[in-house]
Parts: structure tokens; C-alpha cells; sequence
């Protein structure tokens, strides 16, 4: 873990997912800021895939992901996906069963986890449905939940698998709600989305990937006004899906 | 056709008559069959769970071998165990060849594949939903196998339905290391075929009646629970 200017979160080194003659990511080198950060790009651009590999779900055929360290210590890194999983109990119960399997709050009573449990179901605006099976609940308030659970665990890094994929407006207006709220807390959020508007309102940073490979990472007014690839002005374009 | 009816009307009276070697009959088979259930439920979720989730050498040998256990002919459960608890055997010092803890011992070697191997099928389809998460949230792999029996214990009802049904239903091997001894070891299939074999219809269809009354009663509670989990569950 190297100590590095406070401002970067991530360095991305030579990133390469490969199998059946097909590379997902094909040499991903970057230096994400402690931004708001969108990974936009077209389907099968790699954006799922870059996202796992940061939050080691999945490990890379080769190069390496460096965290810059948080107060002497590895980030916390917590990851919401695009379908919510929920396990079979209460909604206050996903959220205390996130907290019981966390290392970081091995040291919490069961009393603290279920306060904590519902504190951040009151941040999401879910504390009314505490006691509610989590699975009966609709696809938005599922990913609320799923975000409420990330929040709890306290994280510095915060990855979400475009979690507005396949959600009517007024549930994507609620979960960018509590996207930007968390962002806000301090928490370094990186967002994969296809949902344009979400990442022109939210992000900072985009980074643009085509064909497993980083076309273009730009401040999000540069990235939409004055695209400099030619795939990412295609895919503004439409051109590119 | 007509000693069909009779029988059958025989059978239903017998039934309704409170005898008493009857429902010892049918509470040595639940007796048996339950405790079977419950010590493979317990051996067998935990081969399923296990074989499910872990990731190891030779796990799709075991997967196939588990898969083809599920149809090991009674008969040859029954002369293993027999030969197992013989007084010359092994095991022979237990001395419970012809009690009904053989009989148990039998069946439980019986189910136990069925539910294994079902079991695995049926929380390995939950850990393909589950593992991004559950890894995500730094989920141990024991603690991962543990929720997923918890959350599929609905569908695992019906597991374990399916060894009781194959448990309750099974003559062979009960026969063999039980004896099918009066009062001691005979359980409903095996007096059936006892009864069956002497002519005596109406208590052999009396059996069979309460032993179709029974697996449907079970199935029925066990179908109940189970919608009654989705509404409230999903």
C-alpha cells in the first residue's frame, strides 16, 4: 500500500483480464483523483469487469490495483451491483448481516450493528420497511437497501455497478439521491452507468473505456462538451451503444 | 372386482378401529423413517453446502458419484448394513442387527445421497445468485454455506421430503437388517408385503392407505409452508 498525494484514490497499472482469446480489459493503466468518478463506455467495454477487479472479486491475468492507503490502513471498499441481492430475512436483518460479516466491525455489539442498521435505512428512507422481507420489496427499494448495507460498513470507496439499470425514473431519482448523500459523507464513490444524465449530474471525473482499454478519462464538462476520441464522441454520438 | 371393494372397505374399517398393532405398525415406520430424515438431513446438507461452495480436486467426481448414489438399489444398502452389524462383522459388537436402529442405520445410508446431491443442486443455484455479494461483504466460505442453507431452507424442505418419501416407501434393506420381526422391526411396507404374501388384503390395503395418507399429509403441510414462505419471504 504506497503513500501518495492525498488527492489520488486508485492506481490502475497495466490491467489486463483475459480468457477464451478474448480480453476484457486489455491493459488498463490509470490514476483515478479522490473524485466523483463515472466509468462510462459501450456495452462490453470492460466497465463491470474493471470494477470487479478493483474490488478483487475477480483477478486480473496481469498488472495490479494499488489503493492509496486511508489514515495508515487498506480502504474500506464496499460494492453495490446492479441487481441488488438480498438474502431471505428483514430489511433491518440485511443490513446487521453486512455488519456481522465486516472485519472492520468485528468489535460491534449486536445492539450496535442494529442501531447502525437502522440509521442508515433512515439515510436511505427505508426505515419504515425495517422489518419487511428484504426479496418482497420493489427493484428500487431493493437497491436502496443494497446501498443502505454498503453505507453501514463505513466504507472510503463506495463501487456501484450501474445501479440504476432497469429501474422506472422515479426510483432512479431516489437512488441518485442517496448516491450524491454518500458522496457527501466523504465516501469515494466510482459509478458505472450507461445512464448518461446520472453521470453528467453526478460525476467529476469520467473515464471513458472502448474495447477493454481506457479511450479517454477527462473532467465530466470536458468529457461531454469536447470529447477527444473518436469512440467517445461516437458513443455520445449514439453512434456506439 | 368386487374383493377389491371389500378389501377396501375392510381396509378403511380397520383403520378406523383404533387397532392397536396397526398404529404400532405405523408409528414404528414414522419413528424410523423420521429419525433417518433428520440424521440425513443433517450429514447430507452439510456434504451438499459443502460440495456446493468449496472449490476443490476431483469436486465434479463427487458431484457425478453423489448424483448416481441417489439410485443404489435398498438390497444392497441392506446386505452392506447386515453384513456390517453381523455378529461376525465389524460392527457386530453394537449388536443392534434386527432392532430398529439398524433399520435406521439402513435408510440413513439410503437417503443420505438423495439429500446430498439434491441439496447441493439446490444451494449451489443460490450461490451462483449469492457469491458476488456475499464475497463482496467479505463472507467467509463456511459462513457462505451456512447462509445459503438458511435461505434456501424452504426449497430444502422439499429435499428432505423427497428422502422421507423414499425413507417411508422402502422394503428392501428395512427388511434385511430389521427381520420384519412382529412387534419389534416390522414397519409398514414390510407388512404389507408380509400380509400380502398370507392373503390378508384388507390389513395390507389398510397399510397402504395410511401410508399414502401420510406421505400426501406431510406433502401437503410441507407445500403449505413453502407458499406461505414465498408470499412472505419472496
Amino acid at each position: 500500500m504506497a503513500e501518495r498525494a492525498p488527492e489520488e484514490l486508485v492506481r490502475l497499472d497495466g490491467l489486463v483480464v483475459a480468457g477464451r482469446g478474448h480480453r476484457a480489459l486489455d491493459g488498463v493503466s490509470a490514476t483515478l483523483p479522490r473524485r466523483r468518478i463515472a466509468i462510462l463506455g459501450p456495452n462490453g467495454a470492460g466497465k463491470s469487469v474493471l470494477l470487479r477487479v478493483m474490488h478483487g472479486l475477480l483477478a486480473p491475468t496481469a498488472g495490479r490495483v494499488a489503493w492509496h492507503a486511508v489514515a495508515g490502513r487498506a480502504p474500506r471498499i464496499a460494492m453495490v451491483f446492479q441487481r441488488p441481492v438480498l438474502l431471505r430475512r428483514s430489511v433491518e436483518d440485511n443490513v446487521v448481516y453486512g455488519l456481522a460479516s465486516s472485519a472492520a466491525h468485528r468489535g460491534l455489539s449486536a445492539a450496535q450493528r442494529r442501531a447502525r442498521a437502522v440509521a442508515a435505512l433512515e439515510r436511505v428512507g427505508l426505515a419504515h420497511l425495517a422489518s419487511r422481507s428484504g426479496r418482497v420489496l420493489s427493484g428500487g427499494e431493493q437497491q436502496r437497501v443494497a446501498l443502505a448495507r454498503a453505507w453501514a460498513l463505513e466504507p472510503d470507496v463506495l463501487l456501484l455497478d450501474e445501479p440504476t439499470a432497469s429501474l422506472d425514473p422515479g426510483a432512479t431519482r431516489a437512488i441518485e439521491a442517496v448516491i450524491h448523500e454518500i458522496a457527501a459523507s466523504g465516501v469515494a464513490v466510482v459509478l458505472v452507468t450507461h445512464h448518461r444524465g446520472l453521470a453528467r449530474r453526478f460525476a467529476e471525473q469520467v473515464v471513458f473505456l472502448h474495447e477493454g482499454r481506457i479511450a479517454e478519462q477527462a473532467t465530466v464538462t470536458d468529457f461531454f462538451a469536447r470529447p477527444r476520441s473518436a469512440a467517445a464522441h461516437a458513443y455520445l454520438e449514439g453512434d456506439l451503444a | 372386482m368386487s374383493w377389491i371393494a371389500d378389501s377396501l372397505a375392510g381396509a378403511f374399517a380397520l383403520a378406523a378401529s383404533g387397532d392397536l398393532r396397526l398404529y404400532a405398525i405405523v408409528a414404528l415406520s414414522l419413528e424410523v423413517s423420521l429419525a433417518a430424515v433428520a440424521i440425513a438431513a443433517l450429514v447430507g446438507c452439510l456434504i451438499g453446502a459443502a460440495v456446493a461452495v468449496g472449490r476443490f480436486p476431483g469436486r465434479r467426481l463427487v458431484i457425478v458419484v453423489l448424483n448416481a448414489a441417489m439410485g443404489l438399489p435398498p438390497v444392497v444398502i441392506g446386505l452392506v448394513v447386515y453384513l456390517l452389524l453381523s455378529r461376525a462383522g465389524p460392527l457386530g459388537a453394537l449388536g443392534i442387527l434386527f432392532t430398529p436402529a439398524a433399520m435406521v442405520v439402513a435408510q440413513v445410508l439410503l437417503i443420505t445421497p438423495i439429500i446430498a446431491a439434491l441439496s447441493r443442486q439446490v444451494i449451489e443455484d443460490a450461490w451462483r445468485e449469492y457469491e458476488e455479494q456475499l464475497r463482496s461483504l467479505g463472507v467467509s466460505t463456511v459462513a457462505a454455506a451456512r447462509t445459503l442453507i438458511w435461505d434456501t431452507r424452504y426449497s430444502l424442505v422439499t429435499v428432505l421430503l423427497a428422502g422421507l418419501g423414499r425413507a417411508m416407501a422402502e422394503v428392501g434393506a428395512v427388511m434385511i437388517v430389521g427381520g420384519n420381526i412382529d412387534g419389534v422391526t416390522r414397519v409398514m411396507t414390510t407388512a404389507i408385503a408380509l400380509e400380502t404374501s398370507k392373503g390378508d388384503l384388507p390389513l395390507a390395503l389398510a397399510l397402504g392407505v395410511i401410508l399414502l395418507a401420510v406421505v400426501l399429509s406431510l406433502n401437503g403441510i410441507a407445500y403449505a409452508v413453502r407458499e406461505w414462505s414465498v408470499r412472505r419471504h419472496g
